[in-house]
């Protein structure tokens, strides 16, 4: 049973590698489905919006509502804007943005590639000429690549607001003071790992989403299954991805870069 | 215009397809029939490379199919209509997106009032004109296969294939969508491949049938020759 479940792990990885040089190959090389691209950066960024400023608002006010007590017992209440725009920026925004957004999209685009694939359309798409792997796999392969770094940019900017509003449940503070605090810790360089990683996690959601939906097997079970198993692949793909990430980046700060 | 040698296809350890020869001339109404999970659809959907043959030669429009690359394959597909046996209408478009679909991808859209026209075309050959901006989900199942037929025939191709067309229809619609298959052959000379069990469609829509047993093209022969056949396998699938 152990042997078994190996196997389909391992051949799992093996058609999700194969998969993802097959959307590279379409990737790289025209023509480009421009249209259908931006259609779809629409459906993936834009509606996704809503879910996300809700989230990362509530994110950063409940980050500085229970940071505070700790930092005001070692007297360093003046630190907490800069230690939430620290871990923000650098790890919960992208990490629980891409979260959301692997449940959200992930799961939607392996739901709607599953039923496509079970109901045949995706087959009746290859006979009438169309190359579904051009048009359906890498345009929403482009669009969650491009559309995540600017979610994790929004969802940022609505947890400052948060926690702003948190700051001032306890005190009187300015949003020029709270901005000032924010930001002085926060480096340039802090972003550049935060917004590589961000498409690397829009990159991994939209390839295991499609690669889900794209080999579901048949029946209304596969479409299910295919919509589950995309968010959970696509979960743990966000926290290797980020270990990965976090791992390159300190040992490029140790070498000085 | 339809030429298949020694045909195979094996799923796993299940030889579906095991020599199948089988040639069809233009302007035919061939039907293949056989018992469900025989390999009918793998055989039709071999013919447009939606499944790789393992061994054998599909030889279409003087195009072998197993050979030809990407582009070349996709140019012979246009030729070629396919109806799919749960019709695969694109459900996140409504009539009128699925009919434009095929044109506009293929680059056979024309101006707007061009396209306009030929969607229009196609739907009253289904007579469902007063669809066009409807769901697919808005639709029933003689509907939706109407639509789907006639989303093949925008194209305007040479052949069609037919997988299982009046399957899940009452006897009614299923005698209606028969008729319809008939009126369109006749009106766009095409030459059609059906794939059925169902003997009242083979009835109306047959030239020829093809018998599919075991892998292999067991008889062929009329539709009268068939129900007074002596093979007692065939007479009694007839009667």
């Amino acid at each position: 049973m152990d042997n078994e479940r190996s196997n389909n792990i391992l051949s799992d990885l093996t058609g999700l590698a194969k998969f993802t040089g097959r959307v590279v190959h379409h990737l790289i090389n025209p023509p480009f489905e421009n249209r259908e691209m931006l259609k779809q950066s629409y459906f993936i960024g834009y509606k996704t919006l809503p879910l996300i400023a809700v989230t990362a608002f509530i994110l950063g006010l409940v980050l500085t509502l229970q940071s505070r007590p700790v930092l005001v017992d070692f007297g360093a209440e003046t630190l907490l804007p800069g230690m939430i725009s620290v871990s923000i920026v650098r790890e919960i925004g992208p990490v629980v943005t891409a979260l959301i957004c692997a449940g959200k999209i992930g799961s939607g685009i392996g739901a709607e590639l599953g039923s496509m694939k079970v109901t045949e359309q995706i087959d009746a798409m290859e006979v009438s000429g169309t190359n579904p792997m051009k048009f359906l796999v890498a345009t929403r392969v482009v669009a969650t690549t491009l559309m995540l770094p600017i979610l994790v940019f929004f969802a940022d900017a609505i947890s400052f607001i948060g926690s702003f509003i948190a700051v001032n449940l306890h005190g009187d503070i300015s949003a020029r003071l709270f901005l000032t605090d924010a930001f002085t810790p926060l480096h340039f360089y802090d972003l550049i790992p935060a917004t590589i990683k961000s498409f690397f996690f829009g990159f991994a959601i939209g390839v295991i989403g499609c690669y889900k939906g794209y080999t579901a097997g048949f029946g209304t079970e596969a479409v299910g299954r295919a919509a589950n198993s995309a968010v959970v692949v696509a979960s743990v793909a966000i926290f290797v991805i980020d270990m990965l990430v976090v791992q390159l980046q300190h040992s490029m700060e140790a070498l000085q870069f | 215009m339809v030429r298949l040698e020694h045909l195979n296809k094996t799923f796993q350890d299940n030889e579906v397809l095991k020599d199948v020869n089988l040639s069809i001339p233009r302007g035919e109404n061939a039907v293949i029939i056989g018992q469900s999970g025989i390999g009918k659809s793998v055989l039709i959907k071999c013919m447009v490379r939606l499944l790789e043959p393992d061994a054998g030669l599909i030889e279409i429009l003087g195009e072998e199919v197993t050979r030809l690359e990407e582009e070349k394959l996709n140019a012979l597909r246009k030729k070629i209509g396919f109806l799919f046996q749960g019709n695969a209408l694109y459900d996140s478009m409504s009539v009128r997106e699925n009919l434009e679909f095929p044109l506009v991808r293929n680059n056979m859209a024309g101006t707007k009032k061009d396209l306009e026209h030929k969607v229009l075309e196609a739907l009253d050959n289904v007579g469902l004109r007063k669809t066009i901006d409807m769901m697919p989900s808005e639709l029933s199942g003689g509907m939706k296969k109407r639509i789907g037929l006639a989303r093949t025939l925008i194209l305007k191709p040479e052949i069609i294939l037919y997988d299982e067309p009046t399957t899940g229809l009452d006897p009614i619609t299923s005698k209606e969508i028969s008729n319809l298959i008939i009126s369109l052959q006749q009106q766009y000379h095409t030459t059609s491949i059906i794939i059925t069990h169902d003997i009242s469609c083979v009835e109306i829509t047959a030239n020829k049938i093809h018998v599919l047993k075991d892998g292999i093209l067991y008889a062929s022969g009329r539709y009268e020759e068939m129900k007074q056949s002596n093979d007692p396998w065939i007479y009694n699938f007839f009667n």
